[in-house]
């Protein structure tokens, strides 16, 4: 990341407070600024009028931070009792979604980062949180939740304006961060040994947390002869969960079944005759079955990424697209029931690991919190650079050929 | 300075210990009617004796507190700021009192809502400047809109020892450039806004202030407050004072003393205004 020497008072939330009447000689304007600092806060006055004659009152519009939104509840909750007043004390407002399937005009649209909404005069959490949706509360519960568009049913109350919302940007990470082997988004000029072992323990940690490792990959896994790493790295528990589309399990099932990737031979290099026919004939066997899972089962498929996927009981979600070839009988073409079934399974996902995929890749940072550490390592640049610039701001990429990155991970996650 | 001090004061016929809102209150200790009525009835007379036209208000059964009138709002010439009590055991007093001074003459206003705010037991005028207690019975915020509402300047001053839990049990103006204090119960802004404002600060010791000394009733050079401040009593001498110690212990069990039994109709002799008003009305 660009802040790894960040000022503790440039992230957390803020809150907007007003102090007004004869502050200055009644001491109360220092000593409220003199409290928000003992109490580990930072300040910033962002207006200040004081009263020309004795009579007149002053009055200071106070910016409080804090690093988290419970410690600045307590900060401001302790002002309270000094007479600020906080500025914005509306609560949300939401309006009832008049057509299925789109908000109301003046929706709040979401960012990847944690938000609250106030209601009945409290802060709430607001869950399932996830960049580019809406919002939707119940007051009688005070819940709230992320809503994706294509998911708003008639009457479902949404969030409109921006009165009662807060978003409590995320802290970046310090020196003491997992990510702080890195200080540059993009990163194709560093010592890569340093950069695997920051992933590797960064998986390690996810998983001894009980949080799942995500995998998003891209058919040049296979073409690269990376299968291998990545079937080792499933077959050892290191990810629950993978992201992909109809090209990476189609590869990986050539290969298992022709040991080629798209006609070539990953042994020899080269293209073999007749071999272009290879992915073709690959995904109608698995049609003729059925599925991956019944190949599987019928002994038919016995090596590769997908066969340690059903072996492990990864969750894996194919999301096809329009030039599919077959596809698989397991891939998703619709894409709306795609990504509602992505959304389900980013669930309790604390990693991720974008590898060699621009469109899933993408696709799956816009369903992540920015909580969620993103590790995108790709040999083009622009699709790392391209993450980031779509909000997925807690990406670190790595350019670099994917078959080494995955050999080193695992070799250092697998220790074979 | 008015020739007439009018003070405002209730029997306590029905005065009890009977709820715990200060520390200062305990049930199983109780306070004894006869003595209470005696106590109560020697500081009556004491004030007579120095000239004051004392005003009686009916007691009222349930009420034990009413006897507290000091905390019934703030008079500010014919204004009286009603309080609105803290807690919901005085909550009560509030329609006796605002019937009170609409039926003596004075414009009765209250404070927002959820605004507390207790009166003259924490907004005391020394000159021209409101000085008000917060934290514990008002809140500071409200001082700030008394201020406005009567276009005084207010300083609030935050009480951080809860047996002090009012600012008249801890601070007394005696002139508009003169008022004893008692620096324990104030944090250092609030000690500090004291000793900036105020020319003659005469310090209470801690022990003499546990004694209620500060809860004093100023009339002219005569200062009556519960006995047991002989030091308070010297200093008071040393600048022109007269101290009329009185035995007040049934009230203290309360968490009150000779200030909080009586509430000055006409304004207390440090403020200001007071003798402005005087020389309005002699117009």
């Amino acid at each position: 990341m660009a802040h790894t020497e960040a000022n503790p008072g440039d992230s957390g939330p803020i809150e907007e407070i007003e102090v007004r009447g004869h502050i200055v000689d009644s001491l109360l304007l220092p000593k409220i600024l003199d409290r928000i600092l003992q109490m580990g806060g930072t300040f910033e006055i962002r207006e200040c009028s004081i009263g020309t004659r004795r009579i007149d009152p002053s009055r200071a519009l106070i910016a409080v931070r804090a690093g988290t939104a419970d410690r600045l509840d307590e900060i401001v909750g302790d002002l309270i009792e000094h007479g600020a007043w906080p500025i914005h004390p509306e609560d949300v407002r939401s309006e009832s979604a008049d057509v299925a399937g789109a908000f109301p005009e003046g929706f709040y649209s979401t960012t990847n980062q944690p938000t609250q909404v106030r209601i009945g005069g409290r802060w709430i959490d607001v869950s399932d949180q996830e960049m580019d949706c809406g919002i939707t509360i119940n007051e009688a519960e005070s819940t709230a939740r992320c809503l994706p568009m294509a998911d708003v049913m008639l009457g479902m109350p949404i969030v409109v304006g921006h009165d009662g919302v807060r978003v409590l940007p995320m802290e970046r990470p310090r020196e003491s961060s997992p990510f702080a082997f890195m200080s540059s988004s993009v990163s194709s000029e560093k010592p890569k040994a340093v950069s695997l072992r920051g992933v590797a323990e960064s998986i390690r940690a996810m998983r001894d947390a009980g949080k799942k490792v995500l995998l998003v990959g891209g058919p040049a896994i296979v073409h690269t002869g990376s299968a291998g790493h990545v079937a080792r790295l499933i077959r050892e528990g290191w990810i629950q969960t993978l992201f992909a589309g109809n090209a990476l399990a189609t590869h990986d099932i050539e290969q298992a079944f022709f040991n080629t990737s798209l006609g070539v031979d990953l042994e020899q290099g080269e293209a073999i005759e007749h071999g272009h026919e290879n992915h073709l004939r690959a995904i109608n066997t698995i049609r003729r079955i059925g599925g991956i899972r019944q190949a599987v089962e019928r002994g038919r498929l016995t090596s590769g990424i997908m066969f340690e996927c059903i072996r492990a009981g990864v969750d894996v979600v194919l999301a096809g697209s329009i030039r599919d070839d077959g596809p698989l009988p397991d891939v998703i073409t619709d894409t709306l029931e795609a990504q509602r079934a992505m959304r389900a399974a980013c669930k309790d996902v604390g990693f991720a690991l974008l590898i060699a995929s621009a469109l899933h890749g993408i696709a799956t940072g816009n369903l992540l919190p920015a909580s969620v550490q993103v590790v995108c390592v790709d040999i083009n640049p622009a699709t790392v650079t391209k993450l980031a610039d779509r909000g997925t701001f807690q990406t670190i990429g790595m350019v670099t050929d994917v078959e080494p990155f995955l050999r080193s991970l695992a070799l250092e996650l697998t220790g074979a | 300075m008015s020739s007439t001090r009018r003070i405002l004061m209730c029997a306590p016929k029905h005065f009890r210990i009977e709820y715990e809102i200060n520390p200062w209150m305990n049930r199983r200790v109780g306070s004894d009617p006869d003595e209470s009525g005696r106590q109560w009835q020697a500081l009556h007379d004491a004030l007579i004796a120095l000239g004051v036209t004392v005003e009686l208000m009916d007691p009222v059964q349930g009420l034990p507190d009413l006897v507290f009138t000091a905390n019934a709002g703030l008079v500010y010439r014919d204004l009286f700021v009603s309080s609105r009590f803290r807690y919901g055991e005085r909550q009560g007093e509030t329609p006796i009192f605002d019937r009170w001074f609409a039926d003596h003459g004075f414009t009765v206003e209250h404070t927002p809502s959820d605004h507390h705010f207790e009166g003259a037991g924490d907004a005391l005028f020394c000159g021209e400047t409101l000085f008000a207690g917060y934290r514990f019975r008002s809140d500071a915020r409200t001082m700030q809109w008394v201020g406005d509402r009567i276009g005084v300047e207010v300083l609030p001053l935050e009480l951080v020892d809860p047996r002090y839990y009012h600012l008249d049990t801890c601070f007394c103006p005696i002139a508009p450039d003169a008022a004893i204090y008692f620096p324990g119960a104030f944090d250092e802004y609030g000690r500090s806004v004291l000793w900036d404002r105020i020319r003659s600060l005469i310090e209470v010791s801690a022990e003499e202030a546990f004694s209620f000394s500060c809860n004093a009733v100023v009339v002219g050079r005569s200062v009556v407050l519960n006995e047991g401040a002989p030091k308070l009593a010297k200093a008071l001498e040393r600048h022109g004072y007269r101290a009329i110690p009185l035995k007040l212990t049934e009230f203290i069990k309360a968490g009150g003393s000779a200030k909080c039994l009586t509430f000055r109709l006409d304004g207390e002799d440090a403020a200001l205004w007071r003798s402005t008003a005087d020389r309005s009305k002699a117009v």
